[in-house]
């Protein structure tokens, strides 16, 4: 084999490269469980069903801030009659009043960083800014 | 057009994928055994590839040289494109593995209507390639992401430096808009150009397909409907992990676009996509050109039995003398 120690290094190379997962996972130990989410202790519905908040919370707070920050639409009505301000603070925090709890531990799991925590202040327990007069009534 | 039967392929392949994974049963061998197998075979098949092209000798320096060789010291020479050197044979392979300096040369010709036959640089083969390939690699490093825990610092860099513009929401990755362009582009040459087309095989349409199937359910999963992303990074996990589980509702796409991973993965060494192994062993690009300062002895030539003219005079040397013939050593 000519070259034969280049050859056979290179391979050990790829081998150790393509296995990163496997032997990274191990060093760290342990088989990581899925996040479980802290819920609302007082409050069982949200704005939507939770599979389709799962899937498009996103887009839901995008054109949430498009019809506030645009049209200054900020209130609507749900199907059972509550009324609903556009709000990441006062709504959704004001019920999921602990982001480490609930946002962040989805958002770290699958490193998502969404920008929302560039503007937006990050609230110490939400039930008070709730009680000033947003989130749902 | 051989693409059709490249295409009839991927296209049931995505029927037997898209029924499989509507079922309990189809997931769990999609999200299970197929990928344990396909990454079983991609391993072990790249290894026997790579070992078996190392295996063949290669007793001379095969140089096809871009510049002028190394000789007296007074003239220059080139020694990034005529490497004398093992470095700066390492150097062109760094060039041709990361910027493909080799498709950089790329010509095309073309019969101009006037009957003349013209050959001109063409550089867009090169850009798509580049952005096909360094897409396709930030891709696979994002995906680190659902293999980790903790993710590396480098995932979260990358994802910012690729979602630089947040044009959408969830933002828009500008590697997924890149690769399927180049992908396109890759596609497009060989179709629409009649000289590639008649070139081209299935095996040159096929994993542009698969290719192109992949980056479809991806963008599909990430930007329209969506999947239940813990749930997937759960399956991966357990995958790396050795701990194979089947999280229930994650969405039919994931199994599709998991399916056909898969494929590609047990394609590969089988395949023309082995130069990913194959560049590095190319002998035009990894040897020094040195052929003439060093003796480089062919490990086949037969034993040769030699009697030297000095030894010949040796054994006749008292008949020599008697015939009066001069001898070289008296």
């Amino acid at each position: 084999m000519y070259d034969g120690g280049k050859i056979v290094a290179g391979l050990v190379v790829f081998l150790v490269l393509v296995t990163v997962p496997v032997w990274l996972n191990a060093l760290a130990g342990g088989t990581p469980r899925a996040p479980e989410l802290e819920l609302p202790r007082d409050e069982s519905r949200c704005v939507e069903p939770a599979a389709v908040m799962r899937a498009t919370h996103m887009e839901l707070l995008d054109t949430w801030r498009d019809s506030v920050v645009r049209s200054d639409d900020r209130f609507f009505t749900l199907e059972d009659g509550r009324r609903v301000e556009r709000s990441l603070s006062r709504t959704c925090l004001g019920c999921h009043d602990r982001k480490d709890a609930f946002c962040d531990r989805c958002h770290d799991y699958l490193a998502v960083s969404p920008y929302c925590w560039d503007c937006h202040v990050i609230p110490e327990g939400g039930t008070a800014l709730a009680a000033a007069g947003g989130g749902v009534r | 057009m051989r693409a059709w039967s490249a295409l009839a392929i991927v296209v049931v392949l995505l029927g037997v994928a898209w029924v499989a994974s509507g079922t309990g049963g189809g997931q769990a061998v999609i999200g299970t055994v197929i990928p344990y197998l396909a990454v079983a075979l991609f391993l072990a098949g790249m290894v026997a590839r790579v070992i078996g092209w190392a295996r063949s000798p290669v007793p001379f320096r095969i140089t096809t040289t871009c510049g002028q060789q190394r000789s007296l010291p007074w003239i220059p020479s080139a020694t990034l494109d005529n490497p004398h050197t093992g470095w700066g044979a390492v150097r062109r392979m760094v060039l041709e593995v990361l910027l493909f300096r080799s498709l950089f040369r790329n010509t095309r010709s073309e019969l101009r209507p006037t009957e003349r036959l013209v050959y001109e640089s063409d550089k867009v083969l090169w850009v798509a390639a580049l952005a096909f390939h360094w897409s396709f690699l930030v891709i696979l490093l994002r995906h680190l992401r659902f293999f980790l825990e903790p993710i590396p610092r480098l995932v979260p860099l990358l994802e910012t430096v690729d979602g630089f513009f947040q044009l959408t929401v969830p933002t828009l990755f500008l590697t997924d808009a890149l690769i399927v362009a180049a992908l396109l582009y890759l596609l497009g040459r060989r179709v629409l150009n009649v000289q590639l087309r008649y070139l081209s095989l299935a095996a040159d349409y096929f994993p542009l397909f698969v290719l192109l199937t992949i980056a479809t359910t991806g963008i599909l999963m990430r930007y329209v409907t969506k999947v239940d992303l813990v749930g997937a990074k759960e399956l991966a996990m357990g995958l790396v992990t050795f701990h194979p589980v089947v999280p229930q509702g994650i969405g039919t796409l994931f199994f599709v676009h998991l399916f056909f991973v898969s494929v590609l993965f047990a394609y590969f060494p089988f395949s023309k996509l082995v130069h990913m192994g194959g560049v590095f062993l190319s002998p035009t690009r990894n040897l020094a050109n040195n052929n003439r300062a060093r003796r480089h002895v062919s490990p086949w030539n037969p034993e040769v039995k030699v009697h030297t003219y000095e030894q010949w005079e040796e054994e006749f040397r008292d008949k020599l003398v008697a015939a009066g013939i001069p001898l070289d050593k008296e």
